[in-house]
């Protein structure tokens, strides 16, 4: 479970998030949404531990943020930044076994837990020997989710997961990325800006804007009883592209 | 105010009185260039082979107040000649024999090495077209010339085996009148001027050449030998036994045409006795072997200066290239301090270095040192710099440690950029290294330099060549070792 409460954050005595209150429960995937600027970026930040908060509380299974130090944070979230993220020194499988091998994780337990998550996200096996820039948008997508997943954290960050794909491509991704979630059932927040994969991939959306919640629900709840106008339109507007269209 | 009175006389006194401070060896000389470059040798010759600080009391004048120096102990060791030891000190011109001359000092708490390998002896000497017009060629042909104006040196005029001498062998006509007495080196200034036509000279002496004088002939073997030997006091040698070995080591190792070449350095192209000194102790180190063998003595010299100044850029400029990065100010502060440095030039930084680590390796060292840093840091810092700062965030969100970020990622992204830095910076210090035979610091610089002075393109080329190649090989050497270091993901998108 992940769970904001109350949540404040300003820079330079200018408020970028206003009180922000909601709860991911365990196994649900929850999407956050919003034109950039909105506000979510930072929210995205101020979870990973990244920049500090200036009131409030993050709390991932009722412990807070704050009593952990940054790497025991960190376990206990799986990132996945924008575009995959992989580091191009690394190839697949270093890059998966980074923080496991830094953790002293035994070498079987890492081949193991790999191995696992390969055959989770389908990806072949020859991939993990290959650099990142050796790889498709795609294939690299799924390294990296294997990467956020390595240390079984309690929460999945993801940071705008269809970002940078070819729409094509992008569609039948989101299929698989429904079905490794539920696969790997973890509490999942993906940061987005288009709604169509917020309404294909999430349980609940929560839509940011100005730095505060306008409304949080399902998808159907925001269509059809907006908390106030905004929301329809920013549905709306993003309604018009063909490719961002929901399933 | 008492107390910093006590402490400055104390001061005056210690450096004052060398032996009181920590064992100093005092080194004379006499008051002419060879003299003066004699002892320049000896001191560097003991300061580079130990750690004895040495006392300079470079010319004190002629070889009475030489003698009695070393014999009262106020000073430890000069360059002398067997014929003027055994003329004016003995006092016994038979003695001709090294082993003879050493047998007589003895009882005056004296010693002396073997030849330093040149024989200096007086000679006369005449313009060249002076000798052209009287058809001279020996001594004895001045018997010809009837009357003719001579300039001595007082220390010819006054020895046995000089003047007086020379007049009772070959019976010169020579008018006392007609024989200015003056300053050895104002002799030079006399024959050019015309003023005089016979004046003596040292058969070392760089002016015979630049002043087109004509040497005549000892056909009568007059004077006598005037090999080049180290006099030291007795106890100075039993109490400096490695400082005596240093100066025995040079035994030989000088010719007169390199002494000639020396004195000609310092007389004519004004080179500072210390600089000749140190170019002939780089130069010297391997005279005795036989090429290959002085080359590969001259690599070990040369890869040791650059592996230590290389060394030093790894461990000093990589950190100082990361702290650039990390503090904007003093980064800004590192960048322009090795940009300056690199903007000396090398003569003049071995010239300020020189007084703070005197001469050998240390100056060379340390001025190699320096050049390396700049390609160093400025490499480390721009491919810091060039890394996309979201990796360094995301490693971060992934928990590692500041020092993880760093050894992980910041390194491996960075490494094509930091290896061509270091890749710079050794190609820089093998070129720069060929400066240091002008400390005295040897390596391939001293075949160049000593070369150079001597007109001598083949003992260049000795230096030159093996130089040019090790640059070659140290360029190969990082291709290699970039395959090694540099992650094969970025190496693979460099050749893309």
């Amino acid at each position: 479970m992940l769970q904001y409460q109350h949540l404040y954050k300003s820079f330079d005595n200018k408020a970028v998030l206003t009180d922000i209150d909601f709860i991911v429960p365990k196994g649900r995937t929850h999407a956050l949404i919003g034109s950039s600027g909105s506000g979510k970026t930072t929210l995205l930040r101020l979870t990973l531990g990244s920049i500090p908060f200036d009131k409030g509380w993050v709390k991932i299974d009722d412990q807070a943020l704050l009593s952990f130090t940054q790497a025991e944070w960190a376990d206990r979230i799986g990132y996945m930044p924008q575009d995959g993220g992989l580091f191009p020194h690394l190839t697949g499988a270093q890059n998966v076994s980074l923080v496991a091998g830094l953790r002293k994780w035994p070498k079987p337990k890492i081949n193991e837990r790999i191995e696992e998550l390969r055959r989770l996200v389908g990806l072949d096996a020859a991939l993990l020997k290959q650099f990142p820039h050796e790889l498709s948008g795609g294939q690299q997508q799924r390294v990296a989710i294997m990467r956020a997943a390595m240390l079984d954290p309690a929460v999945l960050l993801l940071d705008e997961p269809m970002g940078a794909l070819d729409p094509l491509i992008r569609r039948n991704l989101q299929q698989e990325l429904k079905s490794i979630f539920h696969r790997l059932g973890k509490t999942v927040l993906l940061v987005t800006h288009d709604v169509g994969e917020a309404a294909f991939l999430a349980d609940c959306i929560t839509l940011l804007h100005e730095g505060r919640i306008v409304q949080t629900g399902s998808y159907r709840e925001l269509l059809e009883r907006p908390s106030e106008p905004f929301v329809t339109q920013f549905i709306n507007a993003q309604r018009v592209a063909p490719d961002t269209a929901p399933a | 105010m008492k107390s910093l009175i006590c402490i400055l006389l104390a001061t005056v006194v210690l450096s004052a009185n060398p032996a009181m401070a920590g064992e100093a060896v005092v080194v004379g000389s006499k008051i002419f260039t060879e003299g003066y470059i004699l002892g320049e040798i000896a001191a560097q010759a003991i300061e580079t082979s130990t750690s004895t600080p040495v006392n300079r009391k470079l010319g004190m004048g002629s070889t009475g107040i030489l003698f009695q120096s070393v014999s009262s102990g106020a000073i430890d060791v000069y360059a002398d000649y067997t014929g003027t030891l055994a003329e004016a000190i003995i006092k016994r011109p038979d003695l001709k024999s090294q082993e003879e001359i050493q047998r007589a000092l003895a009882p005056m708490g004296l010693t002396i090495s073997r030849s330093l390998g040149f024989n200096n002896t007086y000679a006369l000497a005449v313009k060249k077209p002076f000798a052209a017009r009287y058809g001279l060629h020996s001594i004895s042909d001045l018997g010809r010339v009837g009357t003719f104006r001579a300039a001595f040196s007082y220390e010819f005029m006054d020895r046995k085996d000089g003047f007086r001498g020379l007049v009772d062998r070959y019976h010169l006509n020579l008018d006392a009148a007609r024989i200015s007495r003056m300053e050895h080196s104002l002799t030079y200034q006399a024959i050019d001027d015309g003023a005089v036509d016979v004046i003596d000279v040292y058969s070392t002496d760089a002016k015979i050449d630049k002043l087109n004088l004509q040497v005549l002939k000892d056909d009568l073997s007059f004077f006598p030998s005037y090999e080049a030997v180290w006099v030291a006091r007795l106890p100075f040698v039993e109490k400096h036994p490695t400082e005596w070995r240093a100066l025995l080591k040079l035994q030989g190792t000088i010719d007169e045409r390199f002494m000639r070449a020396m004195n000609a350095q310092a007389d004519i192209q004004k080179v500072s006795f210390s600089a000749i000194a140190a170019q002939f102790l780089g130069a010297k180190a391997s005279r005795s072997e036989t090429l290959w063998g002085q080359i590969l003595i001259r690599t070990r010299e040369h890869l040791w200066l650059v592996a230590m100044s290389l060394l030093f850029s790894i461990v000093v400029g990589i950190p100082l290239g990361i702290a650039a990065v990390r503090f904007k100010v003093a980064g800004q502060g590192i960048l322009i301090f090795s940009a300056i440095v690199q903007t000396i030039p090398s003569l003049a930084l071995l010239c300020f270095l020189i007084p703070l680590f005197g001469v050998g390796m240390r100056p060379a060292l340390a001025a190699l040192c320096l050049y390396s840093l700049l390609p160093v840091v400025v490499n480390t810092f721009t491919g810091i710099r060039g890394i996309n700062p979201r990796h360094l965030e995301n490693a971060r969100a992934f928990g590692l440690s500041r020092r993880q970020v760093l050894l992980r990622i910041v390194l491996p992204l960075a490494s094509p950029m930091l290896l061509a830095g270091i890749k710079n910076a050794t190609i820089i210090s093998i070129g720069t290294a060929t400066l240091a035979a002008l400390v005295g610091a040897g390596g391939y610089g001293a075949p160049i330099v000593s070369g150079l002075s001597l007109n001598d393109v083949p003992t260049i080329l000795t230096g030159a060549i093996p130089a040019a190649l090790m640059a070659l090989c140290a360029y190969g050497l990082f291709e290699l070792l970039g395959m090694v270091i540099i992650p094969a993901g970025l190496r693979r998108r460099l050749v893309a």
